[in-house]
């Protein structure tokens, strides 16, 4: 009885300390909006008399230097390892969030464990996010103190708050980790579960404020060809590409959060010494890498989109993306994604061997590795080639006859649907490895997935093929949007019929949770390495194609690194950085470690 | 230790392919130095010179073959001669030109007047250009530079070449490139050396010296806040004191300072109460 009314006091306790802090966010955000309203009235009345001076124009003398530091590089360095982190630490409590709900929902406490074996993997990671965080803002201010101080004039309201959110998000992700043990069970897992959804807010506000000021560095608003600001501080913050980048990170950044933890999972599957170990790791392994694949399907398409917002806001900048001085990159770029869709199948194939019904499918791989062979291949032919005089003149024009149109973007939307619907494919044989169906129209809906599959292959291969090689240029890109309806539309007219199909289905045996080759662990680390260095390619092109503007017509980059490098020289500074990132990333798996290590010394402590 | 050893090893080569497949694997390309002012000699120049002259900017700054190209981005160029009159007796066009040279210049800084049909920006009915003013945002052409431009035009496009070679913005020109082309000098923290060197003190009296043309500066900074001086000198005729003449003070001064030597100067007035 007294243990039930002390229960109910620290309920009542608890509910009456969230109240306040809801009151206070409240308080806080209300206070927040009024300021803004506030500053931005000011902010108009002071613009409307002029008080906000034009951009600076620099000259190289305005560009401190330190003997022996490369201004350029460091701050590219700093910001891709800040990137990196920050992408980690943000994903990684949307997907904990996520897992802790399923595990709620299911009363599977293995759900509940894994969550907090991801959280407590971000832990250190979000130390390691302030720090280059910090680094990242005095070398800005060290290297480029113009440029931020007219930054900082434009977005001083939205640094403040930023500044602010961190302890927000702070104080939830410390009560969310350590509180996980505390907050247990029945109501207390609700408020630990809504700390986790204070959490991801914060998170997630953060991101977009950064974004805002990196896309008002390519797509300015709020100021006029000179660079004054009319004091309208949403206007720079709503800039033309500010959603389009949002969009982009919020899912890159969970496919890469997945990626990552994916090869935490895959560390501890291959130093672990028991079998239930190797269990353990290979089932969080196995979520990982779905995780990092449901976010990597919808990926290509909202790089699409930034790519078309980009292109829409300024046809010269969409055209040097694309089309000018870094159209090799989007080469480097499928390779990259090529390995990305490789290693994830190869996983999944792999992982086909925990099941004894797995052998009813391990004949179709092979067709569908030879399938995404292809499609990367196709994706993988450049358009245009440096040819000397005589090869120009042995391949009869700048194009191959045949091939040519392999490289324009109708057969690279083509190759890429037909990968992410392959990929689908491999993953609805791995769901299905392990289950026989007991409906009584299965051989209908098999042929149904058949007809679906071979319908939407034949329509993306068909406007791939008619816009690739029948129409105008001008029509070329035409195709995209219904190639990627296509895409959509079997893959989920798939999984709804699939689930129809398995209802109430029976297992062929248990899942040998760990029977996995360590081969299988090398693909999840090489799909962390290749996404690692992929977000620092894209970073790089992101941040290229203002060329020597630091704000894109408004504020022109005058250092002597203003110069545009060639890809070979970014690649290098990309892999000098991810070289970096991986050695933290270790040494965060190896503090991971650490915590749960215990030695007792013994005669060290007096006995009694 | 040998299963991370292993990672280790696995994680560098895997970077080192990447690495060595973008340095190798494609061509490296060496993008263009950012663009500079072309010095421009006008007085000396023949109509062959200019109309060459229209073509590097063509090609290069003015970063027209991005569109004007054989991949249909935009529209053809050569045969502006013969196209030129139908645009302008067509329904669509809202410019205000009366022949191919107006046209053409019209079309460089106000490229929406006339939108060929399939080429507008999506969503527009071909009424808006995605083609940006060149003479301003991250082009900037010059005047003789559009002019240059347009020749060139006018004899790719076989029309006759009616521009003229402009005589009064070349000096002008020649002298930005002069300057640019100076080494840069050591950036000065003295504020009255600041003072001195951009002859502040020629129309303005500070501290009881100097010139009556402009506003007396003496204590200014009990008057005027930091913004409004900063204001003052990068856009002298953003507010006229009552009784003093705009258009007075060059227009260019904060040009010809340093940003940090800006700032210095705004101290130093905002301290001087």
């Amino acid at each position: 009885m007294n243990r039930s009314r002390s229960n109910k006091f620290r309920q009542a306790l608890i509910v009456l300390a969230l109240a306040v802090v809801t009151v206070a966010l409240a308080f806080l955000v209300f206070d927040q909006v009024n300021a803004i309203a506030a500053e931005q009235d000011v902010a108009a009345e002071t613009a409307a008399t002029g008080n906000y001076g034009p951009a600076p124009k620099l000259t190289a003398a305005d560009y401190p230097t330190i003997a022996g530091v490369n201004s350029r590089v460091a701050v590219w360095i700093f910001a891709q390892l800040h990137l990196w982190f920050a992408a980690f630490v943000l994903a990684v409590p949307i997907f904990v969030f996520i897992i802790e709900a399923i595990g709620m929902r299911t009363r599977d406490k293995r759900y509940d464990d894994m969550a907090y074996e991801f959280i407590k993997v971000s832990i250190t990671a979000y130390s390691l996010t302030a720090v280059l965080g910090g680094l990242l803002l005095f070398s800005l201010i060290v290297f480029y103190p113009q440029l931020f101080t007219y930054m900082a004039r434009i977005f001083k309201g939205s640094m403040f708050y930023y500044a602010l959110l961190f302890f927000v998000e702070s104080a939830a992700l410390y009560i969310y980790y350590y509180g996980w043990h505390w907050l247990q069970g029945g109501f207390k897992k609700w408020v630990h579960l809504t700390i986790g959804l204070v959490l991801n807010a914060a998170g997630t506000t953060l991101m977009l404020l950064a974004n805002a000021w990196l896309t008002f560095m390519m797509s300015p608003a709020g100021v006029d060809p000179a660079g004054v600001f009319n004091g309208d501080a949403w206007a720079a913050i709503n800039n033309f590409l500010w959603n389009p980048i949002n969009i982009h990170r919020f899912v890159a950044n969970i496919a890469y959060g997945g990626s990552i933890v994916g090869a935490y999972a895959a560390f501890k599957f291959l130093t672990a010494g028991t079998q239930q170990e190797r269990a353990h790791y290979d089932w969080m392994g196995y979520n990982a890498n779905f995780i990092a694949i449901c976010a990597l399907l919808p990926l290509p398409f909202a790089g699409y989109y930034l790519a078309a917002e980009i292109y829409a806001y300024s046809q010269q900048m969409g055209i040097t993306l694309m089309g000018g001085i870094f159209a090799w990159l989007f080469i480097i770029q499928a390779v990259l994604i090529g390995t990305l869709f490789l290693s994830a199948n190869y996983y999944l194939w792999c992982g086909m061997g925990r099941s004894d019904g797995a052998r009813r499918y391990t004949k179709y791989i092979k067709y569908l590795a030879i399938v995404l062979v292809g499609a990367f291949l196709v994706w993988f032919t450049p358009h245009t080639l440096v040819l000397t005089n005589e090869e120009l003149k042995s391949l009869g024009g700048p194009y191959h006859k045949i091939l040519g149109p392999l490289g324009i973007m109708p057969a690279k939307n083509t190759a890429v649907n037909v990968m992410i619907i392959f990929t689908a494919l491999s993953f609805m044989f791995y769901r299905r490895a392990n289950k026989t169906a007991t409906v009584s129209w299965v051989n209908a809906g098999n042929a149904i997935q058949v007809a679906l599959y071979t319908a939407g292959i034949a329509n993306i291969m068909f406007l791939g093929i008619y816009h690739g090689y029948f129409t105008n240029t001008v029509y070329k890109v035409a195709a995209s949007i219904p190639q990627v309806l296509t895409t959509l539309v079997v893959i989920a007219a798939s999984i709804t019929l699939d689930s129809f199909i398995y209802r109430r289905s029976t297992d062929v045996g248990p899942v040998h949770w760990g029977r996995i080759p360590a081969r299988a662990q090398y693909a999840l680390f090489l799909l962390a390495v290749a996404f690692t260095w992929l977000m620092g390619l894209m970073g790089y092109i992101r941040s290229g194609i203002r060329q020597h503007w630091h704000i894109v017509d408004i504020m022109r980059d005058t250092s002597p690194d203003a110069f545009t490098p060639t890809l070979g020289y970014a690649a290098n500074v990309v892999s000098v950085a991810a070289i970096l990132f991986m050695a933290m990333v270790i040494f965060v798996f190896w503090i991971a470690q650490v915590s749960t290590s215990k030695t007792l010394p013994a005669g060290y402590w007096k006995e009694g | 230790m040998r299963q991370f050893l292993s990672v280790v090893a696995f994680t560098l080569i895997t970077i080192g392919c990447f690495t060595a497949y973008s340095n190798y694997g494609i061509p490296q390309i060496e993008p263009a130095p950012p663009p500079k002012e072309e010095k421009l000699d006008l007085g000396s120049m023949t109509m062959d010179q200019f109309v060459a002259l229209g073509e590097r900017l063509f090609n290069g700054k003015g970063t027209c073959t991005l569109c004007h190209n054989s991949l249909g981005r935009a529209p053809l160029l050569d045969t502006l001669g013969d196209v030129t009159p139908g645009r302008l007796g067509d329904a669509r066009y809202e410019g205000e030109a009366g022949n191919v040279e107006e046209y053409l210049i019209e079309s460089l800084v106000e490229p929406s007047a006339f939108v060929v049909e399939g080429f507008g920006k999506k969503g527009t009915n071909d009424t808006e250009s995605p083609m940006p003013d060149v003479s301003g945002g991250g082009i900037s052409l010059s005047e003789a530079e559009i002019l240059a431009v347009v020749a060139y035009l006018q004899e790719r496009g076989g029309s006759e070449v009616t521009v003229e070679i402009p005589t009064d913005v070349g000096e002008g020109d020649e002298d930005e490139e002069e300057e640019e082309e100076l080494e840069p000098r050591e950036a000065v923290s003295d504020p009255k050396l600041l003072v001195s060197m951009f002859m502040c003190d020629a129309c303005h009296m500070i501290d009881g010296e100097g010139g009556d043309i402009g506003p007396d500066l003496s204590g200014i900074g009990a008057a005027r806040d930091r913004a409004y001086l900063r204001r003052a000198i990068l856009d002298p005729n953003a507010d006229i004191t009552e009784g003093f003449e705009p258009d007075q003070m060059p227009e260019d001064m904060a040009e010809q300072m340093y940003v940090s030597e800006l700032e210095i100067l705004v101290d130093f007035l905002a301290e001087n109460k």
